[in-house]
C-alpha cells in the first residue's frame, strides 16, 4: 500500500511546527535548554503525590494549562494501601506515550494516515534487589519489553521503520537505556 | 599590493596553493596543469601521507580495482574485483603524482592561512606564500575523534586509536574492546578476534552493507545505480549525509561480508554504545536491538533500490537473483556494563571516527562545530576551496574514484573566480 491516493495524511500532529522550531533551535542552541520539574510530596506510608506544572523553556518560565497530580503508592502484596500505581511504573507511562508520541510524528512526516496505534509496555523486575534479599540483582528493570499494534496506510515494513524512527528519538526511551547522571540533595 | 610592504621582501607569489598531497590534491593539480594554472602543492609529509604513516597494516581499499580510477587512470589491471592493498594504493598515488607531474612540495608545513588584499598569504615552516586561490585538500580525517570519558577508563587498560594500532601483536595479552562499529571497527574487532584474543564491540549507529549482492560488488551497484552519483544539493539531509559512518566493508581476496552476524560467528561479543564511564565501569546503551533494526532497515531500502534499478534497466539477466539477508541477532544476554578494573579487558581502541584539523586555518569559515562551511567545496571566502571532504559534491566524494568529478568541477569554479577577477 502507498499514500499516494489520500494526499494529505492527518494524524493531528504539527510536524511544519516542529520542524520550524528544529532550524530556529539550531542557530540558537541556548533557547533549546529546558528544564522539566516536579514537586513531590510524602503522603503516610510509601504514599506520595506529586504535582507537575511549570517548566523553564525557549528562555523563559513556561506553565501547563493545568496543573496534573500523581500520586504514587505501593501495592497490597507488598503490603501497603495501594493508593496508586508503584513509581517504577510511571516508567511505563513515560515509555509508552513517548514512543506512541513518536510513531505518530513521524508517521505524519512521512505522509503516512495512522488509525491506531497501541501498545502493551511490560517491565521485568526481580523484587529481590529493592529488598535486599540479593546483592547480585539489579534494584530496577532488568529489561522492558514494548509491542506495538499499529493501523496505518503504509507496509509492514514501513510500520517497522516509523517504530525503529520514534525510538531513535524518543526521550524516555533515551533515558531509560543509556546512563544519565542523578544528582541527589538534602537542603 | 600587500606583498610589496613584506619585510622580507622575497615573499613568493603563485596563482594556487593547494595543500596536501594525496589524491584528491594530486586531481586538484591535475586539473589546474590542465587549465595552465600555476601552482604549487605543499605537503607536509611524502605523497600519500595518511595512508603511509596513518593506517593499520592489514588495510585495503574499499572500492574494487575495477571502480578505483583517478583522473586519465583508467584500471587495466588482472584483478578488477579485487581490492588494492595499502601499498598498492601508496604506489597508485605516487604514479599518479609523477604522471600529472603535480608540483609537489614535501616536507612542508602550514602553519598559517590567512588572508589578503588580493588573495591568501600561506605560511609555512619553509616560508611564506602569496596566492590568489587555496585548494584545501587535507581530508577529513587528520586526528581521531575519541570521546572525553576515555580520562575516566584505569590506567591499567591501554588505549590506542586507528592512528596508532598496526596490528594485534602491538596490543597487551588479553580481552580488548574496540568502540565503534564502521568500517574501522569491524575490520580491527575481526583482526583483534582472529589473533586469540576475546574481543567486545562497542555498536552504535552504522551502516550494514552485504558485500557483494546478487553476485557484484555492493560497490559496483552503488555505483552503476547511480546512487553514488546524487549530488550534494540533492540529498534530503545533507548536514546527516555528511555524517554518515562509513559502511560496514573490508576488501579481501574473499570478498566476505563483514556485518555484525559474521562477527558474532566468529566470538566477537556484541555491546551498545558506551556512554559512559562511572566508577570503572563502562556502561553501554541498552538500545542495541533498536540500533541494530535501523540498520537493517536501511540495508534492506538501499538494496530494493538496487533490484528497482536493475528491474528498469533490464538488467535483470545478468545478474543473480535477490538476495535477502538475516536480520542483526541481538545477543542472548546483553551486558550493559563492564568492570573496566576487573582485568577481563586489558586493551581499548577507539574507532570512533576521525575529523579534520583546521588548527592552522586562520580565515574565519568554520561553524561552531569546527566543519568547514562551503557549498559544493566552494568555502565562503572568495578563492577558497576545498576537496575530499565527505558529500563534498556528491555520495562518492570521498571514495579515490569519486574525486575526478569533483575535483574537475571546483577547478571549473576556481578558473572562472580567476578570470572574473582578471
Amino acid at each position: 500500500m502507498t499514500t499516494t491516493e489520500s494526499p494529505v495524511a492527518d494524524n493531528g500532529v504539527n510536524v511544519q511546527a516542529l520542524l520550524d522550531a528544529r532550524d530556529v533551535l539550531k542557530g540558537a542552541p541556548e533557547a533549546a535548554q529546558f528544564t522539566w520539574r516536579a514537586s513531590s510530596k510524602w503522603q503516610h506510608g510509601v504514599h506520595s503525590t506529586t504535582r507537575l506544572q511549570n517548566y523553564f523553556g525557549l528562555g523563559e518560565e513556561q506553565s501547563h494549562k493545568t496543573e496534573t497530580v500523581l500520586d504514587a503508592d505501593h501495592p497490597e502484596v507488598f503490603a501497603a494501601t495501594d493508593n496508586a500505581i508503584t513509581p517504577i511504573e510511571y516508567l511505563l507511562v513515560g515509555l509508552a506515550s513517548c514512543l506512541t508520541a513518536g510513531v505518530a510524528s513521524v508517521a505524519q512526516n512521512r505522509g503516512i494516515q495512522v488509525r491506531s496505534i497501541e501498545s502493551t509496555v511490560e517491565g521485568h523486575h526481580d523484587i529481590r534487589g529493592i529488598l535486599g534479599a540479593d546483592s547480585d540483582v539489579r534494584n530496577g528493570f532488568n529489561d522492558v519489553k514494548v509491542t506495538f499494534t499499529i493501523d496505518a496506510d503504509a507496509s509492514p515494513e514501513d510500520i517497522q521503520a516509523l517504530v525503529a524512527q520514534s525510538q531513535k528519538r524518543s526521550a524516555v526511551f533515551d533515558a531509560l537505556t543509556n546512563p544519565t547522571d542523578v544528582t541527589v540533595e538534602v537542603v | 599590493m600587500s606583498e610589496g610592504s613584506s619585510p622580507r621582501g622575497a615573499v613568493e607569489r603563485t596563482t594556487a596553493v593547494v595543500i596536501g598531497a594525496g589524491h584528491a590534491g594530486l586531481a586538484a593539480s591535475h586539473f589546474l596543469t590542465e587549465r595552465s594554472i600555476d601552482h604549487v602543492v605543499l605537503e607536509r609529509g611524502e605523497v600519500a601521507n595518511s595512508w603511509r604513516h596513518e593506517r593499520w597494516d592489514s588495510l585495503r581499499l574499499l572500492t574494487p580495482n575495477a571502480l578505483s580510477n583517478l583522473p586519465g587512470r583508467r584500471y587495466d589491471g588482472p584483478d578488477p574485483d579485487g581490492y588494492m592493498t595499502t601499498d598498492e594504493v601508496i604506489a597508485l598515488i605516487d604514479g599518479f603524482a609523477s604522471v600529472v607531474r603535480a608540483p609537489v612540495r614535501t616536507g612542508v608545513a602550514v602553519t598559517s592561512l590567512r588572508r589578503t588584499d588580493d588573495g591568501y598569504a600561506v605560511t609555512t615552516d619553509a616560508g611564506e606564500l602569496h596566492c590568489r586561490t587555496v585548494v584545501l585538500a587535507t581530508g577529513a580525517c587528520n586526528r581521531p575523534t575519541v570521546p572525553a570519558f576515555r580520562d575516566a577508563v584505569p590506567a591499567s587498560v591501554e588505549q590506542f586509536t586507528a592512528f596508532d594500532y598496526r596490528n594485534p601483536e602491538h596490543l597487551p595479552e588479553g580481552g580488548v574492546l574496540v568502540v565503534g562499529a564502521s568500517a574501522t571497527g569491524v575490520q580491527l574487532a575481526a583482526e583483534l578476534r582472529r589473533s586469540g584474543r576475546p574481543v567486545t564491540l562497542s555498536v552504535g549507529e552504522h551502516v550494514r552493507l552485504p558485500r557483494t549482492y546478487r553476485g557484484q560488488d555492493v560497490l559496483w551497484w552503488m555505483d552503476a545505480s547511480g546512487v553514488w552519483d546524487e549530488r550534494y544539493d540533492e540529498v534530503d539531509d545533507l548536514t546527516r549525509a555528511r555524517r554518515l559512518p562509513s559502511p560496514q566493508l573490508v576488501g579481501t581476496p574473499e570478498r566476505a561480508t563483514l556485518d555484525l552476524n559474521a562477527l558474532t560467528d566468529i566470538g566477537v561479543e556484541l555491546v551498545g554504545r558506551w556512554g559512559t564511564v562511572r566508577n570503572g565501569q563502562a556502561a553501554f546503551s541498552g538500545g542495541l536491538g533498536n540500533t541494530f533494526s535501523l540498520a537493517d532497515l536501511k540495508m534492506r531500502r538501499l538494496l530494493g533500490t538496487f533490484d528497482e534499478w536493475a528491474l528498469r534497466r533490464g538488467h535483470e539477466g545478468e545478474i543473480g537473483p535477490p538476495e535477502t539477508y538475516a536480520p542483526t541477532r541481538v545477543p542472548e544476554s546483553k551486558r550493559l556494563q563492564l568492570d573496566l578494573n576487573s582485568g577481563e579487558i586489558r586493551a581499548v581502541v577507539w574507532a570512533t571516527g576521525y575529523r579534520p584539523d583546521y588548527a592552522w586555518l586562520d580565515v574565519p569559515v568554520l561553524d561552531e562545530k569546527g566543519h568547514l562551511v562551503h557549498d559544493g567545496g566552494v568555502v565562503d571566502s572568495p578563492g577558497l576551496y576545498a576537496l575530499g571532504l565527505p558529500v563534498l559534491r556528491r555520495r562518492k566524494s570521498t571514495f579515490i574514484h569519486g574525486i575526478e568529478d569533483d575535483a574537475r568541477e571546483v577547478i571549473d569554479h576556481l578558473a572562472g573566480f580567476l578570470a572574473f577577477r582578471r
